[in-house]
Parts: structure tokens; sequence; C-alpha cells
């Protein structure tokens, strides 16, 4: 069963009682919010998504509910609570929904040491994946909707997570974020772009969440393995171009952008060389996301030709 | 999920337990609240139940496993440069709590993730501590000149230092517990009978009674119960350790006596009865009685620790779980300073804990 298929006031019926079961990729989440802009953005942004059976395992919880206290009849505001603790500060009302994305990822990243999982996004064509990580601001996010719109297959936007057993790559597939200019920028891209409502004057902004295409959701299951790592820079008024860059140092920055290597030790540093030597390491400027998407679909081509 | 069940978990051994994919789930909640997580998962790698465990749970007990290791790893290089840092300082450098089990290869060590590592260090020597810790990248945690005023006057202790780089904390004491508290110990009475980690001589560890006795008082006269049931295994772990030696239990007693710590012992023995069913040989029970409070302090006690060293998780508290532990956060103030002092700190503190922002 999917999402779409109970109505939205089950979907919100679930959400306000005993939690709502979903399946993203390999991790099931049980999301418990009494929040409509919780229920409204699940139902636009996760049709397709798997409900998890009753007795099937729950890996994380979580609460994102209205704080309670003195501050709110002043300026309402919302609250990530996990196993009974609170991660996060809290933060104004209006930011639930991308507050549920940050704490669904913070779950993940901080807990689930079975995998190395990096702050980057990560893409899939004929079961090559490219990674594509990248600190905020690089246009990262941007690349990563504009190619997912054509014919690349999202893995995951923020946390590429990398399986200790066997290097392959386990998508999660939630929603794209976007902040700021991009949102315009793919408006114009993708013209069937489904957004969520725009949450202003967060610390990164303006942010949204796109929809995934459901062909990428019945995927979810399927792992592709890392052939390319890009370092993408967004660069106004570029040409996009694609510049070899050492592995060594690749292999450096990797580790810089990882959320748990320094707890997986050697077995990180061994699992980060295989994917290095498995792949091709660029650095990428652009500033069209047309002549972007043109010289990754090249770079798929040299590799199935 | 009854906070018994949790405790039966950590110590049962035998055929592995079978439980639903439910149960798993709240174990792991448990578990990772009270920083049990690690235990429980070396606990089921050394009974061989992990290839029972179902795939999706026994990701999160591998991954605990993996993370103590690493943890291991660190806390090994910390102590090293500890020891380095105060080589020319005269006084003993005595490893207490988490640290102590760590360098003496104590059981307590398997299994737990260490926070701050804590030593005990000669009295008149605090000020040549800090700055040899100072020299060498460890920095006061505290900013707020409260704070700062608490531990040194009040507690008599330097307030937590972290270091710049490596971002761990060493927590420096000269005694076990606040020298303002009902159990004051003096600090000088413990170093007559400290023992030497190896043969260098340069670390140490507090001998067995005391080592008990200070989890003992530790656990009891504190405020936070957060990892009360942790810290109750590690107590339990100390004791079928040592009772090993010969004459452990009356030396106990014994010390017990002379530091005047029998009240948080018999506290201690009592709710390892009770949650783990170890206890002192049968010839010892009039002992242990003996070292019990009057009955009203030992039935409210009994009570109020009862429902606060229950995993702190939703899934175990009950109406009276929070009043409990606010009850005993209450006493453990009364215990670690006079009331003229008291008072005007809780209400400080109460203070300071609405305004974060303007105590940064």
């Amino acid at each position: 069963m999917i999402i779409s298929q109970l109505d939205f006031s089950e979907l919100a019926a679930r959400l306000r009682g005993s939690g709502l079961r979903i399946r993203t990729g390999s991790i099931n989440f049980r999301i418990i919010s009494s929040l409509p802009s919780i229920a409204q953005g699940i139902h636009l942004l996760y049709p397709d998504y798997p409900l998890v059976e009753e007795d099937a395992f729950i890996d994380f919880t979580v609460e994102v509910n209205k704080a309670t206290g003195m501050r709110r009849w002043l300026r309402p505001q919302v609250k990530f609570t996990y196993e009974g603790v609170e991660p996060f500060g809290a933060l104004p009302v209006a930011q639930a929904f991308p507050m549920l994305e940050w704490a669904m990822n913070w779950c993940i990243s901080t807990q689930s040491h079975h995998f190395l999982s990096l702050h980057a996004a990560v893409l899939e064509r004929e079961g090559c994946a490219v990674i594509l990580p990248a600190p905020p601001g690089s246009g990262k996010s941007t690349l990563c909707a504009g190619l997912a719109s054509r014919g690349w297959r999202l893995l995951s936007d923020e946390l590429t997570l990398i399986s200790l057993k066997d290097g392959l790559i386990t998508p999660l597939g939630r929603p794209i974020s976007l902040k700021n200019q991009s949102l315009e920028v793919i408006r114009q891209f993708y013209p069937d772009a489904v957004l969520n409502q725009v949450t202003h004057d967060t610390s990164k902004g303006s942010i949204s969440h796109l929809k995934i295409p459901p062909g990428h959701v019945a995927q979810l299951e399927q792992r592709a393995r890392p052939r390319w790592v890009v370092f993408p820079k967004y660069v106004p008024d570029s040409k996009a171009e694609l510049t070899l860059r050492s592995k060594a140092n690749s292999l450096l920055e990797l580790g810089r952008n990882s959320f748990n290597y320094h707890v997986l030790g050697q077995a990180g540093f061994e699992l980060l060389a295989d994917v290095i030597s498995a792949s091709d390491c660029y650095d990428f400027r652009y500033s069209q996301l047309e002549d972007a998407v043109t010289l990754f679909d090249e770079l798929a081509l040299k590799e199935h030709p | 999920m009854s906070v018994n069940l949790l405790s039966q978990l950590l110590v049962q051994s035998g055929t592995a337990p079978e439980l639903s994919l439910a149960q798993w789930e709240t174990i792991l909640g448990q578990t990772r609240k009270s920083r049990l997580l690690g235990r429980l998962a070396q606990h089921f790698l050394s009974q061989q139940w992990l290839i029972s465990v179902p795939q999706q749970p026994r990701q999160y007990l591998e991954g605990a496993l993996r993370l103590i290791d690493r943890q291991h790893h660190e806390v090994r290089w910390e102590v090293q440069c500890i020891r380095q840092a105060l080589k020319d300082v005269d006084t003993p450098v005595v490893m207490l709590k988490g640290a102590a089990y760590f360098v003496a290869g104590l059981p307590p060590r398997d299994g737990r993730l260490f926070s701050d590592i804590d030593i005990m260090i000669r009295r008149d020597r605090i000020a040549e501590v800090e700055s040899a810790l100072y020299r060498c990248g460890w920095i006061s945690e505290e900013r707020d000149a409260y704070n700062q005023h608490y531990y040194r006057e009040w507690m008599h202790e330097i307030p937590p230092l972290r270091h710049v780089r490596r971002n761990t904390v060493i927590d420096v004491h000269h005694t076990i517990t606040p020298p303002t508290s009902r159990f004051k110990v003096d600090g000088a009475e413990l170093l007559q009978h400290i023992q030497a980690v190896d043969a260098r001589g340069d670390l140490f560890i507090l001998n067995p009674p005391d080592m008990v006795l200070h989890s003992a008082v530790h656990l009891f006269q504190e405020g936070e119960f957060g990892h009360g049931l942790r810290d109750l295994l590690d107590l339990k772990d100390l004791l079928e350790h040592f009772q090993q030696q010969a004459d452990f239990w009356p030396h106990l007693f014994q010390r017990a006596s002379e530091l005047k710590l029998q009240i948080p012992l018999f506290h201690a023995l009592f709710h390892i009865q009770r949650l783990f069913d170890v206890a002192a040989p049968a010839q010892w029970t009039q002992q242990v009685a003996e070292c019990a409070p009057a009955a009203p302090a030992r039935i409210a006690m009994a009570w109020l620790l009862g429902l606060a060293l229950r995993p702190d998780h939703p899934s175990c508290d009950t109406h009276w779980t929070g009043l409990a532990r606010w009850l005993l956060y209450l006493r453990s103030h009364f215990l670690r300073m006079p009331l003229h002092l008291v008072v005007p700190h809780l209400l400080r503190k109460a203070y300071m804990g609405y305004f974060p922002e303007k105590n940064l």
C-alpha cells in the first residue's frame, strides 16, 4: 500500500495518532505530528512511498510538534523530539516541514553506522552512480534537481549511504531540498515540478522541497555502484566544464564531507579508497543547467556507448 | 516494556532471547537513551547471540560496537596525553570512574562509551595541575562567573576543562564527593590507599573497596539519573569482579564504616539485588542491614530510586517518574550543600535555565 491510497483525513489521523509508518529507501520511519503543514507536505511530496506494515521494524520515530510553554501564544514554535529528547532547538512553526526533513536526515547520519554516510547528493544512470559532495551554496541541489528531471535517477539529495559490506550505494530518495534562487531556476527548467509551499526566513534562506519522479520511488530498492565523484561549483557566467582532479585529494575531501568517517576508522578509510579507485574524480563548474546536464549525459555515454 | 526486562536482558546468559521487532524497537530506544546500547551490543556479542538478532535491529547493535571500538581508541590516546601533561607535577594522578575501568581493564569497560575523563589529585596541587593542563591545551569550559564561583568556592573543584583541539573534557577532583556534602570524604585518606596501574608508577586507581564506594556515593548523591541504570550495572560488575579477591566483603564494610559511606552502599546493594539478583554472600546480610538509614528514609529512597533508575525513556515513565527525579535532584543538592547555600543556588539555576541566551 502507498501513501496516496490513504485519503487525506486518514493520513492526518495516523500522523496525529500512533504515527504514520513510511518507508524511504531502506529506512522505515514512524512520523508523529499534529501540524497541518506536515500532513499537507507529506500528502504532496510522498504519495508514491510505501507504507510500512504493523509488525515491521521501525528504524526511527520522529515527532515534530508544537512546542508548549509560555512562548506558544507569542510566537508559536515547533520542536523535534526523538526518544524523549530534543536534539535541536525549537524553530518557528512555519519551518515545521523543513524541520521534519532535517530530523529524518539527522537520525540517519548520527546512528546508521552500517553505512559510511557522506554529505553529498548522488544520482544513478544505468547502474553507475555519480556522487556530488559540496558545501552549501555550491549549486549541488540545483544540479541534482536538474539531473533528476532529465533521466538521472535520484538516490539522494543530501545523504550518500555507502554499504560497509559491499561498497554499493543505498538510495534514500526523499524530496530534494531547494533554496533561494534555485527555486526559480528549477521552476523554469522543470515545468512539471511539484514544489511544496516555500518557507521563508530559515537559517538557509527560503526553502522548499521538490517531489521526485514516481519512477524513481519505484526503484528505491535498487542500489548502485559508485563510478564518478564530481565536486560541483556554481560560477556565474561560466561555461560548463569538467576537469579531472587528483584521486588522493578527492579521497581526503570525501572524508571531510562525511558524517561518520571518524567513527568507522580504518574500515571507513578502506571503503573510501575503494570508492575513489573505482571512480573518475572531477571538479565541475557551471552556470547554465542545460549545459550541465548535457555534459553529464556525455559522461554517461562514455561509460555505456 | 518493563525496565526489568531490559535489566534481565543485560545480564542473562544461555539461549538467545527471542524478541519481536516491536520489542527490538523499544529496547533500542531505551538503551540509546540510557547509554546502554553499547553494553547491550557487547553482551550479545560475547554471548554469541548477534547472529540470532533480526537484520534490521542488528545493524544498530553492530553500529554501536563500531562506535565503542573507535572511542576506546581515542580514550587510550587521551590518557596518554594526560599522563604526559602532568608528569612534572608533584601529585599522583588517580583515574576515577570510567577512565579507571578503562586503564585497569575492569569489566565495566566493555561496551562503555566515555564522556569526560575524571581524575583525582592532591588538593594542594590543584593550581599546578590546572596550569600544566592549560599549557597542554585544556581550558576552562565554564564562562559564567557565577558557575566558576560555585565550582571553586563551594564545590572546591575547578570547572571541567576542554581540550582546544581534541574537544575532549577532563574533570579534575581532589576527593570523591564535594567537601560541603553530607557524605564528605577527605581525599588525602583515599590517596593513602591508591594502586598503581602499571610499572611506570605515574598513573593510579582507587583500591577496590574505595572504587566501589565511590561508585555508590556518586550514583546516590547525584541529581541526574539519565545513566543511573548504567552506573548501577558498572557497580554490579565491580562487585562480581572484586569479590573473587579474598576478604573483599569485610574490607568493603570496614572501609564504608571508616569513610562513613554506609548509607550509599546500602542503597546500591539494595537496588543491585532488586534488579539483577546479585547480592553480598549470606554471611554478610547482617552487615548490609546495619548500613541502612532509618525506616522512613529507607522506604522513601527505595521508591524514589526504583523509579529514577528506570531508563529515562518515555516507554518507562509512569506518572511519578518525573516527580521522583525532581525530588532526587533536590535531595542531591541538599546533600551537597547546606541550606543557606542551596536555596539561592537553585533559584539562580532556575533563572538561568529560563533565560539561557543572557548567560552565554
